[in-house]
């Protein structure tokens, strides 16, 4: 036995069981989340001290509710508990129970403990056990269960120093099995199993044989054994369903004996709430009232820090200018470095007010409600009820998004859910659409009530989600991926948030839209910086030969820097690129300046303002000049304005279908392995975008 | 032959087999299991999803899965 000072802690629990919670009250801060290697499962990892030398290495495995995996985070449990070798081989194992589902809890907890890795129980919400008129012997139930019991309240940080006591203890534990099931379903089978597969224990033998994918640990020859059992699959099937049935029968025998509810102290909260919350109208009436008090939040709150943002980076880009000496340096910093860092950072208010009112909605058990409420309708689209928070959540940022698809369990829903997410209206949209809907639409009110400018976005909002819904509908129908799913999704108790789990939660998807969008629009703005920046000799002389043209003209010397900027943008790369593709877009309305605002924005759409900015030389970014800019801007052939309405709706239309976005596509190669989705998304959703701008564009000139 | 799919709301009944080519196992590790007593709580429009605890158990099944899970014909008491 290895002697050392850390000591390998695994948290596993069913999902809504306050396992999140216990391993934010043991790491707090010191947590981090990784990834497993090659693939794209949440690590989660932090350190605890136990006692005064101890120190634990805490890893919440993914929730499940068995040992036997329905998903690839499940999966990851499996993995962790069998492999020996494994770097994250727990010393001991922690189940986390919950008092009112531990029925379903104690399943887990026999199938780890089977496994003779040291395993301790914890029984979580323990505060709740008289509202709910519960009492469990638990000095019988650690004797039957061989085990030590922690009774806690993880959001009240009660038991927890117990817990963290008993865990010192782990090298005491007794890991016998808990009983031999093996032997009532067959115990000639085991027996043959037990001789042919040496080195590994009867049950864990047992599970390799179960399993669909083969594990990577063993060697060559124990594989080929397990192959051969696994090819009388269905008698492999039958005893599995024999086993849980067994070990339901033995807990049933136990809670018997240990576990006792007054069901007249029972207060029922849940039934109460469901009653309305789950209604076959008022449901439906309650989640389309949360999402519109949801955006108007996000709306309203997020201007305010947003402006402070956009404020803060142009002063420091001024104050840059000033401190740095002129040159090539100056300019990367000031135009290419701080612009792009403001880009991101600008959408970090959005971002993380929306995942607060998602998080809250998952804590406190809303969410699978609404699951419950959509899969209906989701279903006709190809998609699960699971999809709904993917898809809200796209409405901030499709990274994260994307990122919960995870436990969408069925290929097919979950394939189909990441391709469509993109067409959710998110943050990087919303400049875009601001200011294309304040040059073409008038600042009008309909009814005296509702801005016609507010409606036209509302328009693109629905607009989003039903092209993300009809896409759905069409690769359900044309998409071959196998994957039947069997879809069960727990309805667990209502809670009160816990603003420790959702302070987490929030800043870990936002710290993906961070990492995920922020690193390419970093980079890309870089590269714009250098392509705005340089050019042919045509730009190297800009001054020269724009002052000559200028001296009838009689500008300002600050008109005539904007002129230079402009003459200088028209000649550098990008202008010439813009150029390049003018006669690609010009059936869509558009002319060489919007190529060159396109083509910027290809990596991530908001881009778009600020390289009008530019092309329109009004040396700001102030909102209300770059639209006089815009509004005054003509067209040299029709001699109309260059943003009229045809030219703007079919913009419009443009940035709502386009896949516009490096840091989604990242992300959809990570999530499905492989660069065809993306280059479906890409190539699709362009070419829907380019169509249907197109048609705009005819119908209504 | 009733099955959960044509459970009434609030309505408790006895599970008696599982009547899949292949039962998932995800359903019975969720506590369905022959024997036990089932409730329907709630049922989307159409009566999909429906919305049933058993064992112990809350959760959300579709109908195609409700209709495969056959009930007693008595009425059963015991928890």
């Amino acid at each position: 036995m290895r002697s050392k000072k850390t000591v390998n802690v695994a948290l596993v629990g069913n999902p809504n069981t306050g396992k999140t919670s216990l391993f934010n009250q043991l790491t707090g801060l010191t947590q981090k989340v990784g990834n497993y290697p090659g693939i794209t499962v949440d690590k989660k990892q932090g350190t605890c001290k136990l006692g005064a030398e101890q120190t634990a290495i805490i890893t919440d495995l993914p929730g499940t509710y068995s040992i036997n995996p329905t998903s690839l985070d499940e999966s990851i449990v499996l993995e962790t508990l069998l492999d020996n070798d494994h770097e994250n081989y727990p010393d001991i194992v922690v189940v986390v129970a919950e008092v009112e589902n531990i029925k379903r809890n104690l399943l887990l907890f026999t199938q780890v403990k089977d496994l003779k890795i040291p395993t301790l129980l914890v029984v979580n919400m323990a505060d709740q056990m008289d509202r709910k008129g519960i009492s469990i012997d638990i000095e019988a139930l650690k004797t039957i269960l061989n085990t030590e019991i922690v009774l806690i309240s993880a959001r009240k940080r009660e038991g927890i120093e117990a817990l963290k006591e008993a865990l010192l203890r782990y090298k005491a534990f007794d890991t016998t099995p808990l009983q031999s099931i093996s032997d009532k379903i067959d115990k000639a089978y085991f027996e043959k199993i037990k001789s042919r597969l040496k080195g590994f224990s009867t049950y864990k033998s047992w599970l390799l044989i179960t399993q669909k994918n083969p594990v990577n640990f063993i060697s060559e020859a124990s594989r080929t054994i397990i192959e051969s059992f696994k090819k009388e699959e269905q008698q492999v099937k039958k005893y599995q369903h024999k086993e849980t049935i067994y070990r339901y029968q033995y807990i049933n025998e136990i809670l018997k004996k240990t576990y006792f509810i007054d069901r007249s102290k029972a207060k029922d909260l849940r039934s109460n709430l469901d009653r309305i919350l789950t209604h076959k109208v008022f449901g439906y009436v309650i989640f389309t009232a949360i999402l519109l008090i949801m955006f108007q939040s996000v709306f309203n709150w997020a201007s305010v820090p947003m402006d402070l943002i956009d404020v803060s980076f142009s002063n420091l880009s001024e104050w840059f200018k000033k401190e740095l000496p002129q040159g090539v340096l100056s300019n990367l910093v000031t135009d290419g470095i701080i612009p792009g860092i403001g880009g991101i950072v600008i959408f970090i208010p959005q971002i993380a007010i929306l995942f607060l009112f998602v998080s809250i909605l998952e804590e406190t058990g809303y969410m699978s409600r609404v699951v419950f409420l959509m899969d209906n309708i989701m279903r006709r689209y190809g998609m699960s009820g699971k999809s709904v928070i993917p898809l809200i959540s796209g409405t901030a940022c499709a990274i994260p998004a994307i990122m919960a698809t995870r436990n969408i369990v069925g290929w097919k829903d979950r394939l189909i859910t990441i391709l469509v997410t993109p067409f959710t209206t998110c943050s990087a949209r919303l400049p875009v659409y601001a200011i294309i809907i304040a040059l073409i639409i008038p600042d009008n009110r309909i009814l005296g009530l509702f801005s016609l400018q507010g409606l036209v976005l509302m328009a693109l909002y629905i607009l989003g989600f039903a092209s993300a819904l009809i896409s759905a509908f069409l690769l359900n129908k044309f998409l071959k991926v196998d994957g039947r799913t069997f879809f069960i999704v727990e309805m667990p108790n209502y809670k009160l948030p816990s603003l420790k789990n959702i302070a987490f939660d929030v800043f870990e998807k936002t710290k993906a839209f961070v990492l995920g969008a922020g690193k390419i629009i970093l980079a890309i703005s870089i590269v714009l910086w250098f392509l705005a920046s340089n050019g042919g000799k045509d730009f190297k002389n800009a001054s020269q030969i724009v002052a000559e043209e200028a001296v009838s003209q009689n500008l300002t010397p600050q008109e005539l820097e904007s002129e230079i900027a402009a003459y200088k943008l028209e000649k550098s790369y990008i202008g010439k690129m813009g150029k390049i593709i003018e006669p690609v877009i010009a059936p869509l309305g558009y002319d060489w300046k919007i190529g060159v605002a396109l083509i910027s924005s290809f990596a991530a759409r908001e881009v778009f303002v600020g390289a009008l900015s530019t092309i329109y030389s009004v040396g700001s970014d102030d909102e209300g000049t770059i639209k006089q800019r815009m509004a005054a801007e003509i067209n040299p052939i029709t001699k109309e304005k260059r943003f009229n309405f045809p030219a703007g709706m079919s913009l419009l239309v443009f940035y709502a279908f386009a896949m516009q976005c490096m840091g989604t596509l990242a992300i959809v190669k990570r999530e499905t392995k492989s660069w065809k989705w993306p280059m479906l998304q890409l190539v699709g959703m362009g070419a829907l975008a380019y169509f249907t701008a197109f048609i705009t564009f005819i119908i209504l000139k | 032959m009733r099955t959960v799919a044509d459970l009434q709301k609030g309505e408790k009944a006895t599970i008696e087999e599982l009547a899949f080519d292949e039962i998932p196992l995800a359903l019975m590790e969720m506590g369905c299991i022959p024997g036990k007593q089932v409730v329907l709580i709630q049922s989307a429009p159409m009566k999909d999803p429906l919305y049933i605890s058993v064992n112990g158990s809350h959760f959300a099944i579709r109908k195609e899965t409700a209709e495969r899970i056959i009930l007693a014909k008595l009425l059963c008491d015991e928890i």
